[in-house]
């Protein structure tokens, strides 16, 4: 039996009369890279935003490590964060302070390191995401890839056992997306973390999914990995992938990452 | 006759502009509770207090200083020829003490800090919501509510009373060289006589009011910009906003607190 870091069981979310997550149960397995795709208004990112707590669903259940996050106090749901790296659309970097300011963010408040860690800390992460320069620099002086690259290292300075990526390439061209895919992997092998990946971007999930998860009308239309997602005879799934699934490209899942 | 009545009942219950009015009455109340329940718990971040007190002061002090000066310079301009027509010109000095230390000075400082401050204060705020920034905050296991609102409510109600005493100042000076001008007047006798006349209840009410001012400020721009939606549109609505109710409560507290001190220190 798989072990699985976050089990999802029947969960129900509705914006008025608009249901958006109708009874879905997903199982996320440990150290893996799961890749959440669907059209805009799918849930996905609600999806994301449920597992972290940032909205409560209407029904349902959110296991992760076999507690039900649901059932959590503040203060537990708390605990459980600083586990968990989000990285945000848009990177969320906070305007008003700098790169370094951002990084040592987190790291000053929920943990007990000592001023020389920390600065190690924020030196290292920079260091992988190759932006050791940027150090000084506010949010406002920085391209939209290097803020990517700078909320990537927000995300994983703390080192998560879990990271939850929002359409981690959406906005950028075509090379820093493969960029940032492969700059993910890169860092999630050097943490040996577990991920979930929603994005609409398929040469994205085809370099960092081990695991594939399709939500169409609210509901799940598909699950396995990326080579059996995009080999699909399914109608919807050709016109949602289009002629980015081009035959050559086709992944082998794993040996595809490597 | 009736039934239109009964109609119009509806209308106003059923009105979405009454809906939101109550909506912002609770939210708001609700929203500055939690800023009691927070604020003595730890972890406190003197660091961003005082960063936002300092941001507040120099961003106010250009606008205050002007209008502190003018504002007494006018108001002994105006007076005095109608103080020399009922041949009270010799009052004119502590007339000009007691109207901007009980009234004008905290009135018109709390309404410039609203413009100038709630306004920014929504704005920040609200465009840290439609950004997702507060969002990162929370799930950083960082309570947002208590680093970005609690610190700047209190920076504004720490820093109103220290801006409202410098207006003050100004403006009595504005009156003296106002009345200088026209008399002659020498600076030592014009603030004999401006404070000759002062006593304790002219002085204690409006310097805790400009507390009370303070936290309106914080708690009206933080509340609209912490609650911002619809992206950058909601963004300038929470800043609009921010002013407008900010502007409203500090009159309507101030109406309040002048009735409240004058029956607990009664000046007669």
């Amino acid at each position: 039996m798989a072990d699985y870091i976050i089990e999802i069981k029947n969960l129900s979310k509705s914006f008025g009369d608009h249901t958006v997550l109708d009874n879905i149960s997903i199982n996320i397995p440990k150290k893996e890279n799961t890749v959440v795709f669907g059209k805009s208004g799918s849930g996905k990112s609600v999806l994301l935003k449920c597992i972290v707590g940032l909205m409560s669903p209407d029904s349902g259940e959110i296991i992760i490590e076999g507690k039900n996050v649901l059932k959590y106090t503040m203060k537990e749901l708390n605990q459980l964060r600083k586990q968990i790296g989000f990285l945000f659309q848009g990177a969320a970097l906070y305007d008003s302070m700098s790169v370094r300011e951002n990084l040592e963010f987190p790291l000053i408040r929920n943990f007990n390191f000592t001023e020389k860690e920390i600065n190690k800390k924020i030196h290292d992460v920079l260091k992988k995401v190759s932006l050791e320069e940027a150090i000084d620099k506010m949010p406002s002086e920085l391209s939209g890839g290097m803020k990517k690259r700078i909320g990537l290292a927000r995300t994983i300075v703390t080192e998560p056992k879990l990271i939850l990526y929002d359409e981690p390439t959406t906005g950028l061209d075509p090379i820093t997306s493969k960029e940032i895919s492969h700059l993910i992997i890169e860092l999630e092998e050097s943490i040996d973390t577990t991920s979930v990946v929603v994005t609409h971007d398929l040469a994205c999930a085809q370099i960092v999914a081990d695991r594939a998860v399709v939500l169409k009308d609210a509901q799940i239309f598909f699950e396995g990995n990326v080579k059996q997602l995009v080999s699909s005879d399914d109608e919807f799934l050709k016109e949602f992938f289009g002629n980015e699934v081009l035959e050559s490209n086709i992944p082998g899942n794993q040996e595809n990452k490597e | 006759m009736e039934q239109d009545t009964k109609v119009n009942d509806e209308l106003i219950l059923n009105s979405p502009k009454l809906t939101e009015f109550f909506k912002t009455v609770a939210g708001l109340t609700t929203f500055s509770l939690q800023f009691f329940k927070n604020v003595f718990v730890p972890p406190f971040e003197f660091n961003e207090i005082k960063k936002h007190m300092v941001e507040l002061g120099i961003k106010t002090l250009p606008i205050v200083t002007v209008t502190g000066f003018i504002i007494g310079l006018v108001l002994a301009m105006q007076s005095q020829p109608v103080m020399q027509r009922f041949g009270a010109e010799y009052f004119l000095p502590s007339m000009v003490a007691l109207s901007v230390i009980r009234e004008l000075g905290p009135v018109i400082t709390a309404l410039i800090f609203a413009g100038r401050v709630s306004s920014g204060i929504g704005a920040e705020l609200g465009s840290m919501r439609v950004t997702e920034q507060i969002d990162a905050m929370e799930v950083s296991a960082i309570h947002p509510y208590k680093f970005l609102v609690v610190t700047r409510i209190l920076a504004c109600t720490l820093i109103m009373p220290i801006i409202t005493m410098y207006v003050d100042f100004l403006a009595i000076l504005g009156g003296y060289v106002a009345i200088a001008l026209s008399t002659g007047i020498n600076f030592q006798l014009y603030i004999d006589s401006a404070f000759k006349s002062i006593l304790f209840g002219d002085f204690i009410p409006p310097f805790l009011k400009t507390f009370i001012f303070g936290f309106i400020v914080g708690a009206v721009g933080s509340y609209k910009g912490y609650n911002a939606d619809n992206g950058t549109v909601g963004v300038g609505k929470a800043s609009t906003t921010s002013v407008v109710v900010s502007s409203l409560l500090i009159l309507l507290c101030d109406m309040i607190v002048v009735k409240l001190s004058i029956w607990l220190w009664p000046t007669t």
